[in-house]
């Protein structure tokens, strides 16, 4: 068969356009996966390179670490929190978004500039508005009053140590989270609130629904698979972060006050060299991305029958 | 030119019977229509010999060739799509030219293709809009533009009618008789509008659940239906059915008048309970019921009927036709 | 009619508020980095207007005695290789999953986009593994290796629903005009998509501006470090951190992947959340 009719053949053209990106995810994600999986289990280390099996040795060293304890706890208080505040925040903003206003192009660029500026950059930011010395925001505190002065609200102290005590900083890194998140949960949930037909709305008007009717019997159980996909998007990027928190504090206040599993194992592996101890960390995610994926599928699945 | 032939087609998609055996023979510049209802598998038949569908058993022979293994670029068919399929982003002459610039023909002889398809469907003038900048009817011409314009041995056209304006749709279907019996390219045509099919088809082909129930010229069909489906589905209103000493008799709306107009010729007469009578301004059409049966009576509308009365109707015995109860069939008596 | 004026004060200002909230870190970013350093830590001066005129010692700092050019010459390179990579793999991968693949198309397809939630924070351990054992460490080239894992998920899927977009006739009508299927779709289906695929482009190149973990496991080198990674270590010496130049450097780096970010976000959402509302 010549070769023009073989590519013709569906499956076999088919093939020769995923093999590359299957052969590459296979490669770069699928082995790497499993290779975690072996290193939680052995004694790696940057040093040396001798790779032998131990069993849960690391899982039970982990578990009986109170820095481990207090990065896993800190990790689900972080996420809940922040995805918690976005949610409600982001419903409030997006049902602003969706009136029309003049110079409404720069109000969304200014609105979404937390979320399409990088990470890092942004954070960044925040390192100064929380300085411990010069912070803007501690200015605004002292010239309102409410800091600085004995008897002040806030303390007589003239800054909050944002980053250098350990309540504020946790409260610090769910800010920035929060700050960074809602611009993308809003526009998600934007575009699903757009999809709901104008006709459904308006026959529950002529149905006589009130407002309060109508949110809760068409906008919201319309809006639950975009709802769905805006806390999977905003867990999955609060629970596995890194970067805020090392930006931020790189896990500190001392000894480890905001530290999170993601800034740990790069701690344990990369600075303290321990590949072993850092990938049996990580391993700790692999729970909550199943259920993530989990629920991406069944939301998938329902997408298709529909 | 060619003679089209499908021989044994079958195409099941799993567990669905599309296409469950299939014979037809469309002879050299013959108009065949593939009439039926949506799901009788029409569109797949015609996707199968344009090559977008591969059958599961069968042949499809296209100017005496097989041309089961080959794509639809070596068929030699054209297509014009229900949607018309025009690409968006190239002008009305680009669209028209794509085939012969895909064969890489030289400029010249491509713009004097162009400009003969265009002309014979009244377009030139439009040859430097986008698709976005003309009207429906105009799409439609370009469509058939670009199908004709490499001369294929067999047009397909799927429904390409029925995205248009009821008005223009009437004028349309004469200008495209008219124009395939000038250019005489065997024309394989899919519809589901039983008057379409019977004004444009040499032959219809009436199909049902995957398989030809009938085949023949339209007042064959019309008037000779090979059973209960085909006498149901061709003609409007449809087909008057009553059971009658075991077997189904059908009589056509028009056929079924009072009794007073019809010479005493061999006579059927029903009493009708007339349920309501509309005027439809050039014709009018009596819903009623004789027994348990609903029927449907079509006559001039200058003779008067009242709602709730009843009526004596009468069929000519020749215009009543008789179908076996249990499979549909036709009994010849 | 009170009831209006209310609701549209209301609405104005819940508005700003949310404006500011977002807004304000930028807004000082951009103020900081023009003030002069006795301006800027003095504690008591106001830290949102220049209460001296404003100068460009930072700037000249950041530009002629830090390395920030490089690291954003870096970032530009490993976002321009990577897209071009993204691109080569997930426009043909796309194609086959939105129309040849048929039924177990969707399904692998599905399986594609899942691989983007294996986390970086997860696969860094072994991947810079992989990266030394390539010899790899501390260079570019070690992140234009890797970073396709998070680009070519994403991508593939977003591409996957702009093809799926395209109307299938279309696509037929060109292969009865006398294309085979690789010729219909670089003459009718690639012309057709090029929105989509800028949006890809662009969508991966945010992806790789922000990235993070990556670029500080693999690279110590501060001539190879990328933007995020050189602006965080590099411009800090000791205890000293060059806030002006500092705060320059991020805004600077920001603005422009911010303002693509925002041109091509109704796009980015729409092929994102195709798959999860009602069509």
């Amino acid at each position: 068969m010549k070769i023009k009719h073989l590519l013709e053949r569906e499956n076999v053209l088919a093939g020769l356009l995923l093999l590359p990106v299957v052969t590459y995810i296979v490669l770069f994600i699928g082995f790497p996966f499993v290779m975690s999986f072996l290193y939680s289990i052995s004694n790696v280390t940057i040093g040396n390179p001798e790779f032998k099996i131990v069993g849960m040795r690391n899982f039970v060293d982990l578990l009986e670490d109170n820095t481990f304890q207090q990065s896993l706890v800190n990790t689900f208080i972080f996420t809940s929190v922040s995805v918690g505040l976005v949610l409600i925040l982001a419903q409030v903003l997006a049902e602003l978004l969706m009136r029309e206003f003049k110079g409404k192009w720069l109000v969304r660029f200014l609105i979404m500039l937390p979320w399409t500026a990088p990470i890092a950059l942004g954070t960044i930011g925040f390192l100064w508005f929380m300085d411990s010395v010069f912070s803007p925001f501690d200015w605004l505190l002292r010239t309102m009053g409410l800091l600085g002065k004995p008897g002040a609200l806030l303390g007589a102290s003239s800054n909050l140590y944002w980053l250098g005590r350990p309540g504020l900083a946790m409260a610090s890194v769910i800010l920035v989270h929060v700050w960074r998140l809602l611009p993308l949960a809003t526009v998600i949930l934007l575009a699903g609130m757009n999809s709901i037909p104008k006709e459904i709305v308006e026959a529950a008007q002529v149905d006589g629904a009130g407002y309060f009717r109508r949110l809760f019997h068409i906008n919201l159980p319309l809006l639950l698979p975009v709802t769905a996909v805006t806390v999977l998007f905003s867990v999955f990027f609060t629970f596995t972060d890194m970067t805020v928190v090392w930006v931020l504090t790189k896990g500190g206040p001392p000894p480890h006050a905001t530290q999170v599993l993601a800034s740990l194992a790069f701690l344990k592996s990369i600075q303290g060299g321990d590949l072993a101890q850092g990938a049996a960390v990580a391993i700790f995610f692999f729970p909550v991305l199943a259920g993530i994926a989990a629920l991406v599928l069944r939301l998938a699945k329902k997408s298709v029958v529909t | 030119m060619a003679s089209v032939e499908f021989k044994g087609l079958k195409k099941y998609f799993q567990d669905v019977h599309a296409v469950d055996g299939v014979d037809i023979e469309i002879k050299d510049g013959e108009f065949l229509v593939l009439l039926g209802p949506s799901g009788s598998g029409k569109t797949t038949l015609m996707r199968l010999c344009a090559g977008l569908e591969k059958p599961t058993e069968g042949e499809i022979i296209i100017d005496n060739n097989v041309v089961n293994d080959l794509p639809p670029r070596e068929r030699g068919i054209a297509m014009v799509f229900q949607s018309y399929a025009l690409y968006p982003h190239k002008t009305v002459f680009k669209n028209i030219a794509f085939p012969l610039i895909v064969e890489r023909l030289d400029k010249r002889e491509i713009r004097k293709k162009v400009e003969w398809a265009s002309g014979l469907l009244g377009i030139g003038h439009l040859l430097d809009r986008l698709p976005s900048q003309i009207s429906g009817g105009e799409k439609q011409r370009v469509a058939i533009a670009r199908a004709l314009v490499r001369k294929p041995k067999v047009l397909l056209m799927d429904e390409p009618l029925s995205n248009l304006d009821a008005k223009v749709r009437n004028s349309a279907r004469v200008e495209l008789k008219k124009f395939q019996k000038e250019i005489g390219v065997t024309t394989c045509y899919v519809t589901h509008d039983q008057a379409e099919a019977m004004g444009l088809g040499d032959r219809i082909a009436v199909m049902h659940e995957g398989r030809v129930r009938q085949i023949g010229i339209p007042e064959e069909i019309y008037h000779e239906p090979a059973d209960m489906f085909v006498a149901g589905f061709v003609g409007v209103p449809p087909m008057n059915f009553i059971d009658h000493d075991g077997v189904v008799m059908g009589f056509r709306p028009e056929a079924f008048l009072p009794a007073e107009l019809m010479n005493d010729e061999e006579l059927m007469k029903f009493r009708i309970t007339v349920e309501r009578a509309e005027n439809l301004g050039s014709y009018k059409l009596v819903y009623g019921a004789i027994g348990e049966a609903r029927v449907i009576a079509n006559l001039s509308p200058r003779y008067l009927i009242r709602d709730g009365e009843d009526y004596d109707f009468a069929v000519r015995a020749r215009d009543v036709r008789y179908f076996d109860k249990k499979s549909g069939k036709r009994i010849k008596k | 009619m009170l009831k209006k004026i209310l609701s549209r004060t209301g609405f104005y200002g819940i508005l700003s508020v949310f404006i500011l909230l977002s807004a304000t870190p930028f807004y000082i970013m951009l103020i900081t980095m023009f003030k002069r350093s006795h301006d800027l830590f003095s504690p008591d001066n106001n830290p949102f207007i220049f209460n001296e005129p404003p100068t460009l010692e930072h700037m000249r700092l950041l530009f002629t005695q830090t390395q920030y050019t490089t690291f954003l010459l870096n970032t530009l390179f490993v976002g321009l290789a990577v897209v071009a990579i993204t691109i080569i793999l997930a426009v043909p991968a796309a194609f086959s999953l939105a129309r040849i693949a048929g039924r177990w198309g969707e399904g692998l397809g599905i399986g594609i986009f899942l691989t983007y939630l294996v986390p970086p924070t997860l696969l860094f351990i072994p991947l810079s593994r992989i990266v030394s054992l390539l010899g790899l460490q501390n260079s570019l080239w070690s992140l234009v290796l890797i970073y396709p894992t998070f680009t070519v998920p994403f991508c593939t899927w977003l591409l996957m629903s702009f093809f799926k977009s395209i109307p299938k006739e279309i696509e037929e009508q060109a292969m009865i005009d006398g294309c085979s299927r690789l010729g219909a779709f670089n003459r009718v289906i690639l012309p057709l998509s090029i929105p989509g695929i800028v949006t890809v482009i662009v969508f991966a190149f945010t992806l790789v501006a922000n990235e993070y973990i990556y670029a500080l496991a693999f690279i110590q080198d501060s001539a190879q470090k990328t933007i995020g990674i050189g602006l965080t270590t590099e411009l800090v010496r000791g205890d000293v951190f060059y806030w002006g130049a500092l705060m320059g450097g991020a805004l600077l780096a920001s603005i422009p992947v911010a303002l693509l970010y925002t041109v091509f976000l109704d796009r980015i959402i729409s092929g994102l959340t195709v798959g999860t509302m009602k069509h």
